[in-house]
């Protein structure tokens, strides 16, 4: 057992385990704090500063400026803590997933809706 | 000594949460999945439980990655919701059972499941919304309560084959308590949802209908999967069906379907719905 153990790729499809908890950790820390309204206000009062005072790298901060949810996932970002990023600009699941898939919001919901069938 | 009256898993989503608070419980989108509920009720009205067990996982309102528990249990008098960030509504306390918690504490170390000991714990939508699903507007909630949360947020997860053990433990420990209290035990979360990545919206419709039965006839069945199998097979988040799994082992013996429910979708996710008894 060691750090160049064997991972097994599903696509479209982020593991996240200790390696990409510790690459991401800054970033969730941050979407942690969230929870609060009063940090959340504190955020749009000015988010560049609200990112370093958590510590975020420059690829974090780019992505989360930004609201690029494949790109916040890159630099570490885990869903449920980046939800309560996207709750502060109203973004919903289908907002997220259709932006992900680089489908329209309702071509998203279609797909989920043709799943259950 | 304590019994247990069956169990019920179930779906959770924040957005059931904002559904229920502006009474969407008829609108088209949401009937198929509320109208799933009645005979749950009807159900727990019948059995009586005193006290639930709630196994669930939290989204980051009480643990954090600073300090991530594999396996977490409550042993506070009283449990508190709070704002998760993505505004839904905050629901009051619920009242816990602090005898049956370390009772639990101490039948589970002893067969070498090392808890995490909670007397404070925030409690999140995976824990609220079941028992709101289940004592509709019933503030405060009707049944006292033990949380238990499973780690399903960072990597590695406890797999399937632990889980169910787990499960078992869990079981035992309520039925060897010294108390005439019934209780029910819940297990929360999935099924098949991926909410991140190029592969968000996947759902497997055909591998949950599979679960939900094996879970009833065969539950070791789940149990030749490992954990990237299943997020492979029912997505990053649908792997909160460990939660299921776990809350099925705490039934020990055979069980009977009591009521059943799939819907998909519920926002992004694939809705289920299982009540179980003992036979």
């Amino acid at each position: 057992m060691n750090t160049g153990r064997q991972k097994r790729a599903i696509p479209g499809t982020t593991i996240f385990d200790g390696d990409v908890a510790r690459k991401g950790y800054a970033l969730n820390k941050m979407c942690f704090s969230f929870n609060s309204a009063e940090n959340r206000a504190a955020y749009l009062e000015d988010k560049e500063a609200y990112c370093d005072k958590y510590g975020l790298n420059e690829q974090q901060k780019k992505a989360a400026l930004s609201l690029q949810v494949l790109d916040m996932l890159a630099a570490g970002g885990n869903a449920y803590y980046l939800a309560k990023l996207g709750g502060i600009f109203g973004l919903d699941m289908q907002d997220v997933g259709a932006q992900q898939t680089g489908m329209t919001k309702e071509a998203f919901k279609a797909k989920l809706v043709e799943a259950g069938k | 000594m304590a019994k247990i009256v069956g169990g019920i898993n179930v779906t959770h989503v924040p957005y059931i949460g904002r559904a229920i608070a502006n009474n969407l419980q008829q609108d088209p989108y949401w009937k198929p999945f509320f109208d799933g509920f009645p005979p749950v009720r009807q159900w727990l009205a019948k059995v009586k439980p005193d006290i639930a067990v709630v196994i669930y996982n939290d989204h980051g309102l009480n643990f954090f990655l600073d300090k991530m528990p594999t396996f977490a249990i409550g042993a506070a008098a009283e449990y508190n919701n709070a704002d998760e960030g993505w505004g839904i509504p905050t629901l009051p306390p619920y009242q816990g059972e602090v005898d049956l918690s370390w009772h639990m504490i101490d039948s589970l170390v002893e067969e070498e499941f090392d808890m995490v000991t909670c007397q404070e714990m925030l409690v999140d939508h995976a824990f609220t919304i079941p028992l709101e699903l289940f004592w509709p507007g019933q503030h405060p909630c009707p049944v006292r309560t033990v949380p238990i949360c499973v780690n399903t947020v960072q990597f590695p997860l406890p797999k399937p084959a632990r889980c169910f053990k787990f499960g078992q433990a869990i079981g035992r420990a309520i039925e060897s308590w010294d108390s005439d209290a019934r209780v029910v035990v819940i297990g929360t979360g999935g099924l098949s949802h991926q909410l991140d990545g190029q592969r968000a919206g996947f759902i497997n419709k055909e591998f949950d209908l599979m679960f939900m039965e094996k879970l009833i006839s065969d539950p070791l069945w789940v149990t030749r999967y490992s954990i990237t199998d299943l997020v492979e097979l029912t997505g990053t988040q649908g792997v909160e069906l460990i939660n299921w799994l776990t809350a099925r082992g705490a039934l020990l013996g055979e069980v009977a379907k009591v009521h059943a429910n799939y819907h998909v979708p519920i926002s992004n996710t694939a809705s289920g719905l299982l009540c179980m008894e003992a036979v």
